[in-house]
């Protein structure tokens, strides 16, 4: 008995703005269009639907607002929605398999002859002292809580890291009635000044960015500039939490170090591209670490190396939900056209449109992503008895011992030391681990990437074998006695 | 430029490996040549599986002595790689596989492997964590794992020691066999000279064969592996099913390794490319059928293994056909077992000595094609 298989022309991974985009585009112009998310609702993280069951809030937020509209997009599109899904495996041709993961609904397999990748992000969290505390979390996790579960992360919350996420989740906190104890940016207001020209590129965006910045201000939360949090350990319930002065590449620089009690630390060091699809398709990848560090390599529409398969929205290089939305309808139109269902001079009109406005949201998100870059002097600053690979409790003296026994690149690292083998499969560490790699072996394209591996997400040993009988199993040709 | 050397060995996994070791060892001016990197290939990702149950008949006793060297790495080769030494069953869930398991437990121990048959409450007290429903199982003490990622890290540190010359990245793409030996050449133009070499390829063996202008046919196949996140202890022995399309262990860190040869694609060319859905799951059901509490685990990782065999399934082991001081070794059936004992076993032939089991003459292989 194999999993039954449906066929669609265009399949689409990802229900955030550069996936909503993307099917709606591809079902305009007449494609059957699938979109898979693990999430119950489309939107994505920043877009993220208020859960059913939780009342809306009384004032919407511009992110509801939009987030509602993308959601009626797709709901009118008629692109089949799975939602509650989770993809396992992609292959080549391409088929991807996913499992219901919230009625239990079982083993799925689509087949599509486009494939439209909209994975969005992982968090990269440059290790220090205590990361792995209970009560340490990352920023997307803190949007996460705030966001779909009403939750405040903590009673007493110290923000760290850098970039925007940093700013929304601790304006998001004191929005909610919480109480953030300091914000610790390792950008300084310089950092910021000089992408001001490009932030002005949205003036709505940044605009919104201003009203977080002035929330902060007024609760008189105290906010550090240029620094970077030191070390965190348990005090009975409270978390002590020493914070010291950074440089402008990011490393420790003399100064005074502050101790400060919180429950709950978020810390966040910029996002890194969700390229998972397309290291295990084997395309082709570029480190580009103002984007965040590998992606796929394609054009404006999202074409990359393989054939059918396209890579858009913050996955194929950070740039912001603004960008991802316009992206994703640049893809969905080329995915059609590639199929030979729209004409050229209907699709440069459709393009001409969508591509201005990329364009332009692409100006502000590029500035964005500069600030949440890997910053190469912070990881270089991570202690030899510093967990780095929390899944397999791997240190950073692990990493470099096995680059002393002769390992020069991120995969052979992995065989020696077990660093990325566990649950996330490198998706917290994998960036950080080739960092400090890259300084042993010159840089990121000799320390290379951990090649990609299937699942996609662990996976329900129970879920994918289902129910079955000993005869139901396709046991192929013994070999000879 | 170019450097000479004794012996060149060109393939870098446990075979060439343990070949190059032992030559240097014993005196010799020794380099080991890889296109990536040691032990990366089928000697790093296989299943790490030490069994006499899926090891052909007549390989039995060069896999004992294998099995012996694998559980005893810290003697040899000076580091360890987490092997364990357990129980092995190989188990009949219908009758067909219960005629299977008799017949190949029979020609075992023909061989020398200790492997008895046992009902059903003898295979639970072996491993409780079983199905009851196994109808026979075919129970034998010498067996065990490995953890086959670790394998390039222990050779590098004792070929190191040594002073075998490690040349890790470079492809070689031909030999030239002149008067006063070889000149191996590598794609980015490197030569090497030396006065023997040995050929340790894998699934390459037949493209490396071809340089020295001999025929002999290897098949590749495209293993998939799967491993699952760490869970509470389930089982304690390694296991297999009669038809031999399973492999079954939990480490000590609690993850449990599923395979047993279903194929993905691929090939010699481009690796392990695509796993195959239907495939995997129906390794996993095979998996969950024989330990039902697998059911409650995750998999973590799943890859592809290339696997060298040769028409009949044993090693190639000895000179090359015609070509003076040229040697080949490996692409037997489940070769990890046996591997660093045919790598000591050639060593030795090449020292001069007389070897303790003999070797497998490639020249019998030579022209002759693949079985369907």
């Amino acid at each position: 008995m194999t999993t039954p298989v449906r066929a669609f022309d265009v399949v689409v991974i990802g229900g955030g703005p550069a996936g909503i985009t993307a099917a709606v585009a591809a079902r305009r112009h007449g494609a059957t269009v699938a979109l898979l998310d693990e999430n119950p609702a489309a939107g994505g993280q920043v877009y993220r639907a208020t859960p059913a069951g939780l009342a809306a809030s009384a004032v919407a937020t511009p992110e509801q607002v939009e987030g509602d509209r993308l959601r009626a997009l797709l709901g009118l599109s008629g692109a089949v929605t799975l939602f509650g899904h989770t993809v396992w495996s992609v292959g080549p041709g391409f088929r991807i398999d996913a499992i219901g993961t919230v009625d239990a609904s079982g083993p799925l397999a689509l087949t599509a002859f486009k494939l439209i990748v909209a994975t969005g992000t992982s968090e990269r969290v440059v290790p220090f002292p205590g990361w792995t505390t209970p009560g340490v979390i990352g920023l997307a996790a803190a949007t996460i809580l705030l966001k779909s579960q009403r939750m405040l992360p903590g009673r007493a919350t110290i923000v760290a890291g850098c970039g925007p996420l940093l700013i929304a989740v601790a304006a998001g906190i004191l929005k909610s009635g919480g109480h953030v104890v300091a914000v610790v940016d390792v950008a300084g207001a310089k950092d910021w000044l000089v992408r001001l020209p490009a932030l002005l590129s949205r003036p709505d965006l940044l605009a919104r960015g201003a009203r977080w910045l002035g929330a902060i201000r007024m609760a008189r939360v105290p906010l550090f500039s240029r620094h970077a949090l030191r070390a965190v350990r348990e005090q009975g319930n409270a978390l002590e939490v020493s914070i010291g002065p950074v440089d402008a590449d990011g490393a420790p620089a003399p100064g005074a170090e502050r101790t400060l009690t919180a429950d709950c630390v978020a810390v966040g060091n910029g996002l890194v591209p969700g390229n998972e699809v397309s290291r295990v398709l084997r395309a082709q990848h570029r480190y580009e670490a103002p984007r965040g560090g590998w992606v796929a390599a394609t054009d404006a529409w999202g074409r990359t190396s393989v054939p059918g398969l396209y890579v858009v929205g913050d996955g194929s290089g950070i740039a912001g939900a603004a960008v991802a939305e316009h992206h994703g309808e640049l893809a969905g139109l080329a995915a059609v056209h590639d199929l030979g269902r729209l004409p050229a001079s209907t699709f440069a009109h459709d393009c001409n449109n969508a591509r201005r406005r990329f364009d332009r949201a692409r100006r502000f998100g590029g500035a964005m992503a500069g600030l949440m870059a890997i910053r190469p002097a912070q990881v270089a600053a991570i202690a030899e008895g510093t967990i780095v690979c929390r899944c397999e409790d791997v240190t950073r003296g692990e990493i470099e011992r096995a680059i002393d026994d002769g390992a020069h690149e991120v995969n052979q690292v992995k065989a020696w030391t077990r660093c990325g083998m566990g649950p996330c499969q490198g998706r917290s560490c994998g960036d950080v681990i080739a960092e400090i790699v890259a300084r042993r072996v010159g840089g990121r394209q000799a320390a290379g990437f951990f090649t990609g591996r299937l699942p996609l997400r662990p996976v329900s040993l129970a879920a994918v074998t289902g129910d079955y009988v000993y005869a139901d199993i396709p046991i192929p040709n013994a070999a000879p006695p | 430029m170019s450097a000479s050397y004794d012996v060149a060995v060109i393939g870098a996994g446990v075979m060439g490996a343990t070949t190059a070791l032992f030559l240097a060892r014993g005196g010799m001016q020794v380099m080991l040549v890889d296109r990536g990197e040691l032990c990366r290939e089928a000697s790093g990702v296989n299943a790490g599986t030490l069994t006499l149950h899926m090891t052909r008949a007549a390989l039995i006793p060069y896999a004992q002595a294998g099995w012996r060297m694998w559980t005893s790495t810290e003697e040899w080769l000076g580091a360890g790689i987490d092997a364990v030494a357990t129980a092995g069953l190989s188990l009949a869930f219908t009758d067909a596989e219960i005629e299977m398991l008799e017949k190949r437990a029979a020609v075992r121990r023909e061989h020398g492997a200790d492997i008895r048959i046992v009902d059903p409450r003898r295979a639970l007290e072996v491993e409780p964590g079983l199905n009851p429903q196994v109808l026979k199982a075919a129970w034998c003490e010498t067996d065990g794992y490995a953890s086959a990622y670790l394998t390039g890290r222990a050779y590098r540190q004792a070929l190191t020691k040594a002073a075998a010359t490690i040349v890790e990245q470079h492809r070689v793409v031909g030999i030239d066999a002149g008067d006063s030996g070889f000149t191996v050449r590598s794609d980015d133009g490197t030569t090497w000279q030396s006065s023997r070499v040995v050929l340790a390829g894998g699934v390459w063996l037949g493209e490396m064969l071809a340089w020295l202008g001999v025929k002999i046919a290897v098949k590749c196949l495209i293993n998939q592996l799967i491993v699952t996140e760490r869970l509470r202890p389930v089982m304690r022995t390694v296991l297999s099913v009669a038809s031999g399309l399973l492999s079954l262990k939990q480490f000590g860190n609690g993850t449990v390794l599923i395979g047993g040869g279903w194929q993905g694609l691929g090939d010699p060319v481009r690796g392990g490319v695509e796993t195959l859905p239907d495939n995997l799951i129906g390794n996993l059901r095979l998996a969950r059928w024989t330990i039902p509490a697998l059911a409650e685990a995750r998999v973590a990782r799943i890859w592809l293994g290339l696997e060298a065999e040769t028409a009949d399934a044993m090693p190639l082991l000895g000179p090359v056909p015609g070509v003076r001081d040229a040697y080949v070794i490996g692409s037997a059936h489940s070769g990890y077992t046996s591997g660093p004992y045919l790598g000591k076993l050639l060593a030795e032939h090449l020292l001069g000595r007389e070897p303790a089991h003999p070797l497998f003459d490639p020249s019998r292989l030579v022209g002759v094609p693949l079985p369907h």
